[in-house]
């Protein structure tokens, strides 16, 4: 098998090949290796390749093989992992300047549940700066390009994650999402992202941005390799006291099952204004998917959500004010080389580590929560997040899941939104009420527009419904091939290169 | 309710930014151009709705008062700009 055909396996087809011995460790990491070696100058998804430590993971795989011990079940699978999970004795930046040389002393939970699986940790992927931003253009250190069209965004803030799958870069990879962060930058680039419910997954490890809001989760081609690796990273931990200790079912299990009598909440107004054409069409045609499949299709409404944004854009600042507080350059990172006193070493140390998003948000938060604005601010705010969570409650008690775009345009192209903080944040205008509420959401892919980029299909479920979302997004998966598109890098970087040199003579 | 610079330049020394004068000049627009956006909360009737400020019941989760292994100091000394065998280094808090 040619290096080009093994990095367009599934991570399950990887995993059987290894298991019969028909490929071995070495030779699936390699076939990686080559390709990011080849193609990631132009996408820019990863900010550290552990060449070595893949390699050796994947001999030592390999002897254990041969000694014929038991392997976990993503034994000789590539995962790349969003920089914001804590790897130690790898560097662990959240693209943040601050962080330039931080070496976590430990694991993740998460990471420490993928070695258990025997999966090969094979890099840590490029984010906005502590995730966050909806581009991947927020980074301190790089930006990533869509693999579909390198003008354009990956989305954000796991933007290297998720263009890292989408490039074949990695099978799998890890992302978080605070307020669409794995979501949507799944829909940019045409791969399957899905957010659990808060409390499904371990935070230990997860550098905290909005502690009530963040969620580690999967990116992954199609749908079973998403729910394998949800498997093997989901469950309680005594070391995160927010983790649920709720049983978690065997997703691969009851995959192929579809849910009978699947009844399918259309929100309507989230393709109404402002969303764009080819996205409403698109999603349209799945609902027509799902409604050939015997789904009960209804329209529902969620009244509150278009004040999911600017209620999000009180909380999750004044959330991230506190938790960035810890960013004082004194226990790691980055400290300011000169200064006066004690508070002025705080006041560089951050003025130089941090970008301006960050600085943005740790101001606004900071100011939500400030004496005389804290009950304006802050406590309208979570009363709204209330309201928020009792329109899905409603609307969960008709319907098994809410259905609309994931995002409402495609990739956008690379400095379209930067300067303007508010057209950013609108980008999350879908994703963010699911963080709000708690409650769990995938995306997949449902199209292409005209200009070849994905759209991506959300689906949305009660808490802890993982598995009746993933059977639910199966169903419409095995309709459709959607999934089994993959850009053309070869060709997409020749354009790209053609009608730079133009622009440029 | 517009935020002047002076009061964008009191937050920041709360959150312990130092910004320059463009940047201040920058903040102090966008911070006003999002608080403006935000203000639309308040066309939401919320008389009566408790505010919700973790999606699920947090309670407190104790364990057995035990001694168990900590990160050895050296480790969690690794990582900081200045230190000694012992310490981490800040620069004079009294004088």
């Amino acid at each position: 098998m040619t290096a080009s055909e093994i990095v367009h396996l599934t991570a399950r087809q990887l995993r059987s090949l290894f298991e019969e011995g028909r490929l071995s460790a070495e030779e699936i990491v390699s076939a990686y290796l080559e390709r990011i070696r080849a193609y990631d100058r132009h996408v820019g998804a990863f900010l550290l390749v552990d060449e070595e430590g893949a390699l050796q993971q994947a001999r030592t795989l390999d002897e254990r093989k041969a000694r014929g011990e038991p392997l976990g079940p993503l034994a000789a699978v590539p995962v790349a992992i969003k920089d914001v999970l804590c790897t130690q004795g790898m560097r662990t930046t959240c693209a943040s300047r601050i962080l330039h040389n931080f070496v976590p002393p430990y694991d993740a939970t998460v990471i420490r549940k993928l070695r258990e699986a025997d999966a090969v940790l094979i890099g840590k992927t490029n984010m906005d700066e502590f995730a966050m931003g909806s581009s991947t253009e927020n980074s301190g250190f790089q930006i990533t390009r869509n693999p579909w069209d390198l003008d354009r965004a990956p989305g954000g803030s796991s933007g290297g994650s998720a263009a890292a799958v989408a490039a074949c870069f990695s099978p799998m990879a890890l992302g978080s999402d605070t307020g669409g962060s794995i979501r949507q930058p799944a829909a940019l680039c045409g791969v399957v992202g899905l957010k659990p419910t808060y409390g499904r997954v371990s935070r230990y490890g997860l550098v905290a941005f909005a502690s009530s809001l963040d969620q580690v989760g999967p990116f992954a081609w199609d749908v079973p390799d998403t729910a394998l690796l949800l498997q093997v990273i989901a469950g309680h931990d005594p070391m995160d006291s927010t983790s649920v200790e709720i049983e978690v079912p065997d997703y691969l299990a009851t995959l192929d099952q579809p849910v009978g009598g699947l009844r399918i909440g259309v929100v309507r107004e989230w393709l109404a204004d402002g969303v764009d054409e080819q996205v409403a069409k698109a999603v349209e045609q799945a609902i027509d998917v799902y409604r050939a499949l015997g789904a009960k299709i209804q329209d529902i409404t969620l009244p509150h959500s278009k004040y999911g944004i600017p209620a999000y854009y009180i909380v999750a600042p004044a959330e991230a004010s506190s938790n960035l507080a810890r960013y004082d350059g004194v226990h790691y990172g980055y400290r300011a080389a000169d200064y006066d006193d004690m508070v002025d070493m705080y006041c560089r140390t951050r003025a130089e580590g941090f970008g301006a998003e960050v600085k943005r948000r740790v101001m606004l938060g900071t100011y939500a929560l400030s004496a005389g604005y804290y009950e304006a601010y802050y406590l309208k705010a979570l009363k709204v997040r209330r309201v928020i969570r009792e329109d899905f409650d409603r609307a969960f008690e008709q319907v098994d899941i809410v259905l609309g775009p994931t995002s409402p345009t495609p990739a956008f192209r690379l400095g379209e939104r930067i300067d303007d903080p508010i057209s950013m944040y609108l980008s999350d205008v879908y994703t963010v009420t699911a963080n709000l509420a708690g409650i769990a959401g995938i995306s997949i892919p449902c199209g292409f527009t005209a200009d070849g980029l994905p759209v991506g299909l959300q689906l949305l479920a009660p808490p802890f419904e993982e598995e009746r979302l993933l059977r639910a997004a199966r169903m419409y998966e095995r309709e459709t091939n959607w999934h089994t598109r993959r850009p053309d890098l070869e060709r997409v970087v020749a354009q790209f290169e053609a009608k730079q040199s133009a622009s440029a003579g | 309710m517009a935020l002047t610079k002076e009061e964008v330049e009191k937050v920041a020394l709360l959150a312990r930014l130092r910004l320059s004068p463009d940047e201040l000049e920058l903040m102090t627009t966008q911070l006003n151009k999002i608080v403006e956006y935000v203000e639309q909360l308040r066309e939401v009737d919320t008389t009566d709705v408790e505010p919700l400020a973790h999606p699920l019941p947090v309670t407190n989760v104790f364990r057995r008062d035990e001694v168990r292994p900590s990160l050895p100091r050296e480790e969690a000394l690794r990582n900081a700009p200045d230190h000694d065998d012992e310490f981490f280094l800040v620069p004079p808090v009294l004088e």
